[in-house]
């Protein structure tokens, strides 16, 4: 039993403001995606953005493979880490081409390695690279922008990828087709990856393991089979909100004809 | 006007070689201390009110006035054109300094995020991303810079620092409006030619894509 990520007993408290995250302890064996649910506000973030040290934990531990990641410097630590946000965060001067290989970049390798590595990862995400390369941010759509953010975080073969809504801004369809290359991806690489979402259909898809947390707390870990016929009243609660809508439409099938 | 020029031609090409070289000095020194100035400004945003402030109080002393106030000054007082160059300095420092800071705090911050959280080093991520972002920003500070400059340094040949003004002042004190116009023209067209050519440079820092704004 190998834990890639593990948390131990995680406090969050900033001096001023609530406590964001409060006792959370679980680990994300290797090789597998943990998908975090929870409403807005309940931590998901700030849990996320201990394991690179872009938040240090108030008390408790996090460790990667095994490591306290404090132990670690942090630009060290980043490079070794992917990082996906919703909003691609692309750096607008930058190619599609160069914004992939930056951490490469960063680590003074050489410009060769570099182009070679960034556009097999731009294949690796579905854009060919001889039509994408040279494009800027703007040249791109938002579905195009995300798999370049994403082959941006695993440039430097991180251990592990953080992600946070990495979708969210995208329509469903688009959404399903990332989803879909996200999970090959993932299989091939044999990625373990800590995923924030608050779309329950996108932890199901996508998450070996599901953790519910509630005012900073963790509230569930389990199967994504389980969450479904929990009958823990949050993860109930949670299950629910997402069916409204198709319970509605089932319940009153004559109105609309 | 023929003949003028023939007179005069030679006398306005020099002054105008002194009037570049004035403020261009001016401006070498400016962007030295102004623009890591701006970048320390957004590394401790406390300061950037009394810093700015203080820049701004520089800038409201009238031109003479400031020229006037250098010339007693003990190493500075000894040649013309230190004080002139030292009083340009000091206007000069406002717009690149603004610029700089506002440019630099401009920037998305979850571009600056992203950058840490890729692990770029805090020098990396100054020169990778947040100085050629905020690049068109602090080049349009040094351009106001450069005009106002361009402008201020007619008053230094009243300290007898030589300039276009010269030809102004003689103008003024002659009667000659030819005079007047051969230091004004000369220094009109030479601010608007700093003005384009450092626009140029600024379209050509802009990161590229649809028109997006400074804090693009």
């Amino acid at each position: 039993m190998n834990a890639a990520i593990e948390f131990r007993n995680v406090n969050f408290a900033p001096r001023r403001g609530r406590r964001l995250l409060n006792g959370i302890s679980f680990e994300v064996e290797e090789g597998t995606t943990t998908a975090v649910l929870g409403r807005s506000g309940s931590g998901k973030t700030t849990l996320l953005r201990t394991v690179n040290r872009m938040i240090e934990p108030t008390g408790g531990e996090v460790l990667l493979r095994g490591k306290n990641v404090r132990e670690s410097d942090p630009v060290a630590l980043r490079r070794g880490v992917g990082y996906v946000i919703q909003e691609t965060g692309l750096f607008p001067h930058m190619t599609a081409l160069r914004n992939v290989g930056l951490v490469l970049e960063a680590q003074g390798r050489p410009a060769r390695d570099r182009v070679r590595l960034s556009e097999d990862l731009l294949n690796a995400v579905g854009l060919e690279a001889r039509t994408f390369r040279e494009r800027y941010p703007f040249e791109l759509s938002g579905g195009q922008k995300q798999r370049v953010g994403l082959a941006r975080a695993l440039a430097a073969q991180p251990q592990v990828l953080l992600m946070d809504e990495p979708f969210g801004a995208l329509d469903p369809l688009t959404r399903a087709e990332m989803q879909d290359m996200l999970r090959d991806l993932l299989a091939s690489l044999r990625m373990t990856a800590l995923l924030v979402t608050h779309d329950l259909d996108e932890a199901l898809y996508l998450g070996d393991r599901i953790v519910l947390l509630g005012d900073g707390r963790l509230a569930a870990n389990m199967r994504p089979e389980e969450f479904l016929r929990s009958r823990q009243p949050d993860v109930e609660a949670y299950v629910q909100a997402f069916h409204r809508g198709e319970e509605r439409a089932v319940a009153a099938p004559g109105k609309s004809a | 006007m023929k003949e003028f020029l023939a007179q005069y031609g030679s006398e306005i090409a020099q002054l105008l070689t002194e009037h570049l070289w004035l403020t261009f000095a001016a401006m070498v020194l400016a962007t030295a201390i102004a623009v890591p100035a701006g970048v320390m400004l957004t590394r401790r945003p406390v300061w950037a009110k009394p810093v700015i402030g203080a820049a701004n109080i520089l800038q409201t002393i009238p031109s003479l006035a400031m020229f006037g106030f250098l010339l007693p000054l003990p190493w500075l007082g000894e040649r013309a054109a230190r004080v002139a160059i030292v009083a340009l300095t000091a206007y000069a420092l406002l717009p690149i300094v603004r610029n700089t800071y506002a440019g630099i705090r401009g920037i998305d911050p979850s571009l600056v995020e992203v950058a840490r959280a890729l692990g770029l080093t805090d020098t990396q991520r100054f020169f990778k991303v947040e100085l050629p972002l905020a690049g068109p920003f602090i080049l349009a500070g040094l351009r106001t810079a450069t005009v106002t400059c361009v402008g201020i340094a007619t008053i230094a040949a009243a300290v007898g620092a030589g300039g276009l003004g010269e030809l102004i002042f003689r103008g003024v004190a002659s009667v000659d409006n030819r005079l007047i116009l051969a230091g004004a023209i000369p220094a009109a067209l030479l601010a608007l030619a700093c003005d384009g050519a450092l626009g140029l440079v600024e379209r050509w820092a802009r990161a590229p894509g649809p028109a997006s704004g400074p804090a693009a």
